[in-house]
C-alpha cells in the first residue's frame, strides 16, 4: 500500500517538475507580454531533440554518462537564440493586434517549429542510451525510484528558486515585474520595452527547452510529445491562475498528482486524462486558485 | 455611380463563378474537378467556422471535431446499411447538433483564450477517442466510406471516379449552394445582426436586453452543424475517414482558409477554401515539409494581412471610391 503511494507520488513529482518548467515559460511570457504562447510545447520538443544530440555527441567525446546532465542543460540553454529570433522577427509585429491574432501567430510558429524539428532530426523517436540507468535507483518504502527522476525534481526546484530570486532581487527581475504590471508607465520611465520583451520571450523559450532536455533520459524524443505538455501547461496555468509563478508551481504539483492517481485507478484514460483535466479545470474554476497570490 | 457599377461587378463575378462551377467537369481536367469536390466540403466547414469567428468573435481551435464528426457519421451510417445521402445528411445534422448543444453549453460560457483552449481540448479529446476505441471507430486506420445513394438512386454500376466527377459533383454543388444560401439568410437576419452587435460591444448588447449566452450557444450550434456537414460531404470524396480529420492540424487548416480569404466578408472564407485547397493539393505533392509552408503562410497572413484577400480587395475598392 505505502509502496504504491510512494511510487505514485514519485511519478507525480517527476511529471510535475517537467510540466512546471513549460508552464513557467508560458507564465513568464503571458505575465509580461500578455501573449499566450501556443508554441511552448514545440520548444519542449526542440529541447528534447537537441538534448539527444548534445548527449550523443558528448558521449562520443568520452564524457561519462553520469555527467550527462551538463550537456542536457547546455542543450536547453543553447536554444535561447530560437526564442530571440522568433520574438524579433515574428512576434514583435503583432503586439498591437487583436489577441486572437497573436494567438494564431504562436500557433503558426508551433507548426513551423514542428516541421523544422522533423527536418533536422527526422520523425522517428530518438533516445539516449545509458544515462537513465547510470544514476541508479533508490528504494523508498519498497518502491523503486530511479535516481534520475529525483535529479530532475531537484533541478526543477533549483530553477524555480533561481527564477524567484531573479524576479525579486535582481534589477532585471524588478523591471520585468514592473513591465508586467504597467507596461506604459514602465516605458515612460525610460525602460526599453523592446529589449525587455525580447529577453522575456527568450527566458520563456529557454524554460521550455530546458524542460524538454531534462526529460530526455527517461523517454524518447518524439515529434508529437509537445502538445500533451502544452495542454497540461494550460491546465496548470489555469489552475494556478494566469499570471502568478506561485500558481504555476502549485498548479504543476496538483496536475501531476491528479494525473498519477487517475492513471493508477483507471489506466485506460491515460490519453484522455490530459484533456479531461483541462476541461474540468476550465469549467470548475477558470480564474484559477491563486489569482490573488502575487 | 461607382457604387452601382461595383454592385454590378459583384453580380457579374458571381454569375461567372456560377457558370464556371456548373461546367467545370466539362471544361477542366479530372484532377481539377476532383479537387473542387474538396473545396465544396471545406466551404461549408469554413462558413461554419467563420460564423463563430468572424461574426461572433469566438475563435474555435477545435472545429476539426465537428468536421471529423460529420465524416465519421457518414461512415457509421453506411455501416448500419444506411446509404441514402439525404438521410445521412439529416443524421449528421442531428448528431452534430446534439454534440454542439452539449459542448457549446460548456464552452460558450468562456471567452477568448479560455474558449479557444477548451475547444482545442475537446477536439483532441475526440481525436484520442477516435484512436483509442478502435473497435468502434477503426482506430488509426479509420473507416471506409462507400458510395452513397443520391436521391434514392444507387450508382453501384457507375465507376467510382466518374460518379464522383459527375453525379456527386452536381449533388454536392447543389447542397453546398443551398446551405450557403441558408447561412447567408441567417447572417442577414436580425439574428445575424445581433451576434455582430455582441461581438462589437458586449456590454451594450446586454444593456439592450440581449441574452449573450443564448446567442452564443445558438451560434455555436449552427457553426458546428455547418462544419459537420462539410465533413460529411467530404467523406465519400476521401473514401476513408481517419482520426487525423479531428487533429488540431485540421482545425488550423480551417483557420488558415478563413484568414487567407478574409474573415470579415461572407465569401472571404469561401475564397480562402478555394485557394487553400488547390494550394495544398499542389504543395503536398511537391513538398515534404508543407506544414512549415502552411505555418509560414499563416504567420504571413497574421502579420501582414490579417484581413485576408477579401479584406485587401475591400480596402482597395474603398480607396478607389475615394472614401476613408
Amino acid at each position: 500500500m505505502i509502496t504504491d503511494i510512494v511510487g505514485l507520488l514519485a511519478g507525480a513529482l517527476f511529471y510535475s517538475a517537467t510540466v512546471f518548467l513549460v508552464a513557467a515559460g508560458l507564465q513568464v511570457i503571458y505575465g509580461v507580454q500578455r501573449v499566450v504562447n501556443l508554441a511552448c510545447g514545440s520548444f519542449f520538443v526542440l529541447g528534447a531533440y537537441m538534448g539527444t544530440t548534445f548527449v550523443t555527441v558528448s558521449q562520443n567525446l568520452g564524457l561519462p554518462p553520469i555527467l550527462s546532465l551538463i550537456p542536457l542543460i547546455a542543450a536547453g540553454l543553447s536554444l535561447f537564440f530560437v526564442g530571440l529570433i522568433i520574438e524579433t522577427c515574428l512576434l514583435r509585429f503583432v503586439y498591437k493586434q487583436d489577441v486572437h491574432f497573436q494567438f494564431l501567430l504562436t500557433y503558426a510558429i508551433a507548426l513551423m517549429l514542428d516541421d523544422a524539428i522533423k527536418y533536422f532530426w527526422g520523425s522517428s523517436p530518438r533516445v539516449v542510451q545509458k544515462v537513465y540507468t547510470v544514476y541508479g535507483q533508490i528504494d523508498i518504502f519498497g518502491a523503486t525510484i530511479p535516481n534520475y527522476n529525483i535529479v530532475v525534481v531537484i533541478c526543477s526546484c533549483v530553477i524555480a528558486i533561481l527564477i524567484g530570486y531573479m524576479f525579486t532581487r535582481t534589477r532585471f527581475g524588478i523591471i520585468v515585474r514592473a513591465a508586467a504590471e504597467n507596461p506604459d508607465i514602465t516605458n515612460a520611465l525610460g525602460v526599453n520595452m523592446k529589449v525587455v520583451f525580447a529577453k522575456v520571450f527568450t527566458l520563456g523559450t529557454v524554460l521550455g527547452t530546458l524542460g524538454g532536455a531534462l526529460v530526455i533520459p527517461s523517454r524518447a524524443a518524439m515529434p508529437d510529445m509537445g502538445w500533451e505538455l502544452m495542454m497540461m501547461s494550460f491546465a496548470v496555468i489555469t489552475i494556478g491562475g494566469l499570471g502568478t509563478m506561485r500558481g504555476a508551481f502549485f498548479g504543476s504539483l496538483l496536475v501531476g498528482i491528479v494525473r498519477s492517481i487517475t492513471i493508477f485507478v483507471v489506466p485506460q484514460l491515460e490519453l484522455l486524462i490530459i484533456y479531461l483535466i483541462v476541461i474540468a479545470v476550465l469549467v470548475i474554476r477558470p480564474q484559477g486558485l491563486f489569482l490573488n497570490a502575487d | 455611380m461607382i457604387l452601382r457599377s461595383l454592385m454590378k461587378g459583384k453580380i457579374l463575378v458571381g454569375i461567372m463563378a456560377g457558370l464556371i462551377l456548373l461546367f467545370l467537369p466539362r471544361i477542366a481536367t479530372e484532377h481539377i474537378t476532383f479537387v473542387m469536390l474538396g473545396v465544396f466540403g471545406f466551404t461549408l466547414a469554413v462558413l461554419g467556422f467563420n460564423f463563430l469567428f468572424g461574426y461572433l468573435g469566438l475563435l474555435s481551435l477545435g472545429h476539426s471535431l465537428f468536421f471529423s464528426l460529420g465524416a465519421y457519421t457518414v461512415a457509421f451510417s453506411m455501416r448500419q446499411s444506411i446509404f441514402s445521402m439525404e438521410l445521412i445528411i439529416l443524421i449528421t445534422i442531428l448528431v452534430s447538433g446534439l454534440v454542439a448543444i452539449l459542448i457549446g453549453a460548456i464552452c460558450v460560457r468562456y471567452t477568448q483564450i479560455h474558449f479557444s483552449i477548451l475547444t482545442f481540448a475537446f477536439a483532441m479529446l475526440f481525436y484520442s477517442f477516435l484512436i483509442k476505441f478502435y473497435f468502434v471507430t477503426g482506430g488509426d486506420d479509420g473507416l471506409r466510406v462507400l458510395t452513397p445513394h443520391l436521391v434514392g438512386t444507387n450508382f453501384a454500376d457507375v465507376p467510382k471516379m466518374q460518379f464522383l466527377l459527375r453525379e456527386y459533383y452536381y449533388y454536392t454543388l447543389t447542397v453546398t449552394g443551398l446551405t450557403t444560401w441558408v447561412l447567408w439568410r441567417i447572417v442577414k437576419s436580425p439574428f445575424g445582426l445581433t451576434i455582430r452587435a455582441i461581438r462589437n460591444n458586449q456590454v451594450k448588447s446586454e444593456y439592450l436586453g440581449i441574452s449573450i449566452w443564448k446567442y452564443r450557444w445558438a451560434t455555436f450550434i449552427i457553426s458546428g452543424i455547418y462544419t459537420a456537414l462539410g465533413g460529411a460531404l467530404m467523406a465519400p470524396v476521401i473514401g476513408n475517414v481517419d482520426p487525423s480529420l479531428a487533429h488540431w492540424f485540421q482545425s488550423g487548416s480551417l483557420i488558415l482558409m478563413t484568414l487567407l480569404g478574409g474573415f470579415a466578408q461572407f465569401v472571404g472564407p469561401v475564397l480562402g477554401a478555394l485557394i487553400f485547397t488547390y494550394l495544398q493539393d499542389f504543395l503536398m505533392s511537391a513538398l515534404h515539409y508543407w506544414r512549415f509552408v502552411f505555418g509560414a503562410l499563416l504567420a504571413f497572413v497574421v502579420i501582414v494581412a490579417p484581413e485576408g484577400i477579401m479584406g485587401a480587395i475591400d480596402s482597395f475598392l474603398k480607396k478607389i471610391k475615394g472614401g476613408v
